[in-house]
């Protein structure tokens, strides 16, 4: 029985007793206290439990933990220095006021990490359709490109 | 979700024997299976992991053919440079699964074997007329997808790869549903030396190859040819987004569209 | 910044939003109650049923289950209220049937509450709902408001005969008649206003705990108005003393209306912590809040204009009829009467206006206010009808709104509103520009060669904001005041805490609140911190809706402010040993007028607390002060947006090519954060249009689009780029010169883009399309008018 799935979250080993049934989000949240990891559908479309999976956006709500047992996983509480500077994507939704509500937020920014490692000087045609797997309701998405690019921009410095 | 096993083989054979106990399911990349399961409409007593099966790895050319190891994600076979030289189209077809997220963790096998009757693969098997390698047998594309999320699978049977020919020219066009971004109708056109191949998904229960597409692609390759063939309504799918009149519609403008698209690609 | 420099009108980033940014936001499901149990809610699988029996023996004794309640189990329990009363043309009360928390007798929609079901963890609590057997006799369902008036229909309430709620009026029907009597041209228009779900990405989710020591209760609810729930919730259904009850809305994801209402799952929650003696979490799945939130729209509606040869409107009759589904909700019956028939004069000088509306039972969800509520079904119908009538009668779009715009004010409308001040025609002018309407024919000719078609689409929308004067909201049925309620606690050292009752759901009321008080105050924004969502803290509220927060919200803040202010001129009277009279506040200084003497802000909050050299005789210590604002007349948000659309007469496909929105929101505070507004608006807005349908099965009454599979949810690449910009004049009589701005691009958004499409299938003989014009749709009003 792989019961315990062991993996590197946010930098630190961690494992835990979970059934098998347990999704990488509910692990994440239940388990490890990391609640900034959200839940926002039940058919793995909203893309608000997006975390990178050895640096790869994936939706935390339809991956077993046990099926990424052994992997580093990042989460939005994993972004940050540990003094607090925002990551240059943090900073950059920040500054162009692209998040609302929050709620989609850390999901969007996970995916605008992937997004940007892969398409480093990408058009804004080319953020708005590699965002296609994470909804937000509040800003009709303008200023979250806006910061996607700004981000990706700060992060090549 | 309801409660299950897992278990994790590292062999095919191992998998094979855990596939054999009640109730167990392969699981891939698990972007259908678990979706499934967490909404309660799957219920399987034993979970099998396929990710550790390094033999269902990999993409490779052979000779006049790509082979795709069945875990291959989506995001591989889209990024794969094996794949975007000899048949760009089908890493085209493979960019536009899902989104980015579900690429990363969705796989050929998982999709081919799930046979969702819009998922974009399946008409790119049946247009390229591909093969499918598994544990026990290979069984040409045109066998294996038999009805609505059914296949020529067996019990305990696990996809390992499929073997693509290389076509000389090649394009698929999705027309996405507006909700989900699954293919409304998908085209997939594949143009080889033995003629053409015309692979449709999203408009019927299962993907299904057009023969009268075909037959007309196959006398003149041209986006007119395409657009002046008549698909008759009879048999599709009819739902909140499309009537069976409007994907009748559609399957010949996106082959023109592919027609028109595979001969500036390749 | 110095704390000389006044932030209002600055585009100042948003104080919450490291929080957001690092996952350290709270949400309702984000926090934890030791030893909490999980809810489940069984709903019912059927649109209309007789429940015989609940049998939940087999349930009850699953492994961990606490409980299971049904609709019986809930003795004294009331039924959940209906916030505002609508007397019909006949004198008689609104049908209003009884709501109740979990379903008793019978059920009415597919995802009614029929048990609630308590376990120690959500898996548990799933299992054993299995295992309840409840014995439904099935009946026919209706589930479309013109059907359910229909002789023979199914039935759903028996104090509604007919399924009628209301038949409501508003406006003159004699002069009506009489101007079309007269009327040189008749436009007539038949539309559905199309029914939505809110879907904000949070889903709805609650914590109910129940302490023995005091007997009171705590919920944490993902709310937009903790008083409001807490009073509905306490005196109207539980009958519990509201000092016994804290409402607590922490960080809410989202709520563009669906989280104004008490819902019957933090209620029946919160009654059951009691008797299990342990707290409740629950947070819905989406397949739940798509059957469940409350919807919005639905409307039916025949309208007709008359109009004299000019293109001037005479008269305008509305006839509409509204689905308010299977109950009640919290304001379901203000929505289509006072929220909507009385902006059907727009932005024109109609003289003559008549609008009946019926308002509907069916076997579906609650319909209740959704962003906009009212208006933008108001606005879908005049500036649809309006631009048909400029087709009609040959005249251009822009010259037949020009023709007809109110240009006097304060303007009494026919529909009960007096417009307190407005410019219409430079909101117009400069959306024209900004949307490059000169180049239109240039662009359209050049699609047209690559085969498609090209249309442009106006709306001159206006909304009634700034919800609302108490006595007119209570003459019009309103069941609650509306005021606001604010305190600002200036600490010792000079910071300031600020209670509020409004509540931020994604508005950065934390950032823009903070401006006015920094503004007023003269001091730096971070030394200003927003307190609101919690019943516990704050002194009182009514919430945030109807793009109320800054224009009553904020004006309570600003007269809190007054006090504040006029109570530091008599303490630093006192230290510069002048006369009050003498004392003037500016720049965060309190001076002697004509000299140099003068006292800080932060010295005077200390000698407030610290009262040794304090005229104690006369005043008493401390800083803080709570004031109430009632607004004497609503706000009125007006602007003008222009759509432009391609269409691919192959496909049906629509693409939305160019989005200009030129809109007039009074004083701006913070102008980064009300263009984020519009933005999320238009989004909302133009998915109504393109994208987005709530559809049930007219047989089964089953959802058809219950999760976003079949819920065409606007993403990234539905959408252009906005041009956004503002006209200003300022509300006149409400201290911030705001009138609000969170509503209007759903208002202004849906008609625009739809008359872009209708400008673009005249050419091809499309006379009607109903939104969402999907795709396939399209294709079918193309292949009709060819046919």
């Amino acid at each position: 029985m792989p019961g315990l799935p062991s993996m590197n979250v946010n930098g630190k080993a961690v494992s835990a007793d979970v059934e098998p049934r347990t999704l990488l989000v509910e692990f994440l949240r239940d388990d490890l206290g990391l609640t900034g990891t959200h839940v926002g559908c039940d058919t793995g479309q909203c893309g608000a439990c997006t975390v990178l999976v050895n640096g790869m956006a994936v939706k935390a709500c339809t991956v077993l933990a046990a099926q990424v047992a052994g992997a580093n996983i990042t989460t939005i509480e994993g972004l940050a220095a540990p003094d607090g500077t925002l990551h240059p994507m943090q900073a950059a939704f920040k500054e162009c006021h692209g998040l609302q509500c929050g709620f989609c937020t850390p999901g969007m920014v996970l995916s605008a990490i992937d997004l940007v490692k892969r398409h480093p000087g990408a058009s804004e045609e080319t953020i708005r359709s590699e965002l296609e797997g994470n909804f937000c309701r509040c800003t009709g998405y303008q200023n979250i490109v806006l910061a996607v690019k700004q981000g990706a921009a700060a992060m090549s410095r | 979700m309801y409660s299950f096993d897992l278990v994790r083989p590292t062999s095919v054979a191992d998998a094979t024997a855990a596939l054999k106990k009640k109730d167990a399911k392969a699981l891939a990349g698990g972007q259908s299976l678990v979706a499934a399961m967490k909404l309660r409409l799957a219920q399987p007593r034993t979970l099998v992991d396929l990710s550790q099966l390094a033999e269902l790895k990999g993409i490779k050319k052979d000779g006049n053919a790509v082979t795709i190891g069945a875990l291959a994600t989506h995001a591989e076979v889209a990024e794969s440079s094996v794949v975007k030289a000899a048949i760009p189209a089908l890493a085209d077809l493979a960019s536009g699964i899902g989104d980015r997220q579900v690429r990363n963790m969705g796989t050929l096998g998982g999709s081919i074997a799930h046979n969702d009757p819009t998922a974009c693969y399946p008409a790119g098997l049946l247009a390229l007329g591909a093969t499918v390698r598994t544990n026990s047998r290979t069984i040409a594309a045109d066998d294996f997808f038999t009805g609505m999320f059914e296949t020529a699978l067996k019990d305990g049977e696990i996809i390992t790869s499929v073997s693509f020919p290389i076509p000389t020219q090649a394009a698929y066009v999705k027309f996405p549903n507006p909700a989900s971004r699954f293919a409304l109708v998908g085209v997939f056109v594949a143009r080889a030396k033995d003629g053409v191949r015309v692979g449709v998904t999203g408009a019927a229960p299962c993907a299904f190859r057009s023969k009268p597409l075909e037959a007309a692609l196959g006398r003149n390759f041209t986006a007119d040819a395409a657009k002046a063939t008549m698909i008759g309504a009879s048999g599709l799918n009819g739902d909140l987004h499309a009537s069976p009149e409007y994907r009748a519609h559609l399957i010949p403008v996106l082959a023109a569209r592919a027609v028109t698209a595979a001969g500036t690609t390749r | 910044m110095t704390a000389t420099a006044s932030p209002i009108g600055q585009s100042i980033r948003r104080k919450e939003d490291v929080r957001f940014l690092t996952g350290a936001g709270q949400y309702t499901n984000d926090i934890t109650a030791r030893h909490t149990t999980h809810a489940y809610f069984l709903r019912s699988p059927h649109a209309h049923a007789t429940i015989r029996g609940i049998d939940t023996s087999r349930a009850k004794s699953a492994p961990s289950v606490l409980a299971i309640f049904t609709g019986e189990d809930l003795v004294g329990v009331g039924g959940l209220p209906c916030g505002w009363l609508i007397t019909g043309t006949d004198g008689k009360p609104m049908a209003e049937p009884p709501h109740p928390v979990l379903a008793r007798g019978k059920v009415r929609y597919v995802g009614d509450p029929v048990a609630l079901v308590i376990a120690e963890s959500l898996h548990q609590a799933k299992d054993a709902a299995e295992l309840i057997d409840v014995d439904y006799d099935t009946h026919p369902a209706v589930v479309n408001g013109i059907e359910a008036l229909r002789h023979g229909a199914p039935q759903l309430h028996d104090v509604a005969p007919n399924n009628k709620c209301y038949t409501w009026a508003l406006g003159d029907p004699t002069a009506v008649d009489a101007a079309f009597a007269k009327a040189a041209h008749v436009t007539k228009l038949e539309i559905y206003n199309n029914r939505l779900i809110p879907n904000a990405i949070e889903p709805r989710a609650a914590m109910a705990v129940h302490s023995r020591s005091d007997d009171s209760y705590t919920l944490h609810v993902a709310n937009q108005n903790p008083h409001l729930e807490r009073l509905l919730v306490s005196a109207f259904v539980l009958g519990l003393p509201e000092h016994k009850v804290r409402v607590i809305a922490p960080d809410v994801g989202g709520g563009f209306g669906s989280k104004i209402y008490l819902y019957p799952e933090e209620t029946a929650m919160m009654w059951a912590s009691k008797q299990v003696n342990r707290p409740i979490t629950w947070v819905a799945e989406r397949s739940e809040s798509f059957l469940s939130d409350a919807h919005g729209r639905d409307h039916t509606t025949h309208a007709e204009l008359a109009l004299d040869k000019d293109g001037k409107f005479l008269a305008l009759r509305v006839h509409t009829n509204a689905n308010v589904g299977a109950y009640l909700s919290t304001f379901a019956s203000c929505v289509p009467t006072i929220l909507y028939a009385t902006l059907l004069a727009g932005q024109y000088t109609t003289p003559a206006i008549f609008c009946e509306v019926t308002a509907v039972f069916t076997n579906t969800a609650p319909v209740d206010a959704y962003r906009g509520a009212g208006r933008p079904e108001a606005t879908y119908v005049v500036e649809r009808i309006v631009h048909q009538a400029a087709v009609e009668m040959g005249i251009a779009q822009d010259e037949i709104r020009r023709r007809n715009f109110i240009r006097t004010f304060p303007y009494q409308t026919p529909v009960a509103l007096v417009y307190d001040t407005g410019a219409y025609e430079p909101s117009l002018d400069e959306a024209m520009k900004a949307a490059n309407v000169a180049g239109f024919a240039k662009r359209k000719a050049e699609a047209e060669k690559r085969g498609k078609l090209r249309g442009l689409g106006y709306a001159a929308y206006i909304e009634a904001c700034g919800i609302a004067p108490s006595n007119i909201a209570g003459a019009l049925g309103a069941r609650a005041g509306l005021f606001e309620a604010g305190t600002v606690r200036v600490n010792p050292t000079g910071s300031v805490t600020v209670m509020t009752g409004s509540h931020s759901h994604g508005q950065g009321h934390e950032t823009t609140f903070a401006q006015v008080v920094a503004g007023r105050l003269g001091i730096p924004v971070d030394n200003v911190d927003i307190v609101h969502g919690d019943t516990g803290r704050i002194p009182f509220g009514m919430g945030t809706y109807g793009s109320r927060s800054l224009a009553v919200g904020g004006s309570a803040i600003v007269k809190a402010l007054d006090k504040i202010i006029a109570k530091g001129k008599k303490i630093a009277a006192h230290l510069l040993e002048a006369s009050d009279a003498d004392i003037e506040f500016r720049d965060g200084k309190y001076t002697v007028v004509g000299t140099d003497r003068a006292k800080a802000f932060g010295e005077v909050a200390f000698a407030a607390y610290v009262p040794h050299n304090y005229p104690l005789a006369t005043l008493e210590p401390g800083l803080e002060e709570t004031a109430f604002y009632d607004p004497t007349n609503f706000t009125f948000p007006a602007g003008t947006h222009i759509a432009e659309v391609e269409i691919d007469t192959e496909t049906g496909v629509v693409s939305l090519v160019d989005f200009t929105a030129c809109d007039d929101f009074g004083t701006i505070i913070n102008p980064m954060i009300v263009e984020g507004q519009v933005h999320g608006g238009l989004a909302q807005g133009i998915g109504q249009a393109l994208l987005e349908n709530c559809v049930y099965d007219p047989e089964s009454g089953q959802l058809l689009t219950g999760s976003y599979m079949d819920y065409a949810m606007p993403r990234a690449d539905d959408l252009p780029k906005f041009k956004v910009s503002n006209t200003v004049t300022p509300c006149t009589h409400n201290p911030l010169g705001a009138k609000g701005c969170g509503e209007a691009g759903a208002i202004g958004a849906p008609a625009a883009v739809m008359n872009a499409v209708m400008d673009a299938l005249a050419s091809a003989g499309v006379k009607h399309l109903d939104m969402p014009a999907s795709p396939h749709r399209v294709w079918q009003a193309l292949r009709a008018a060819r046919a």
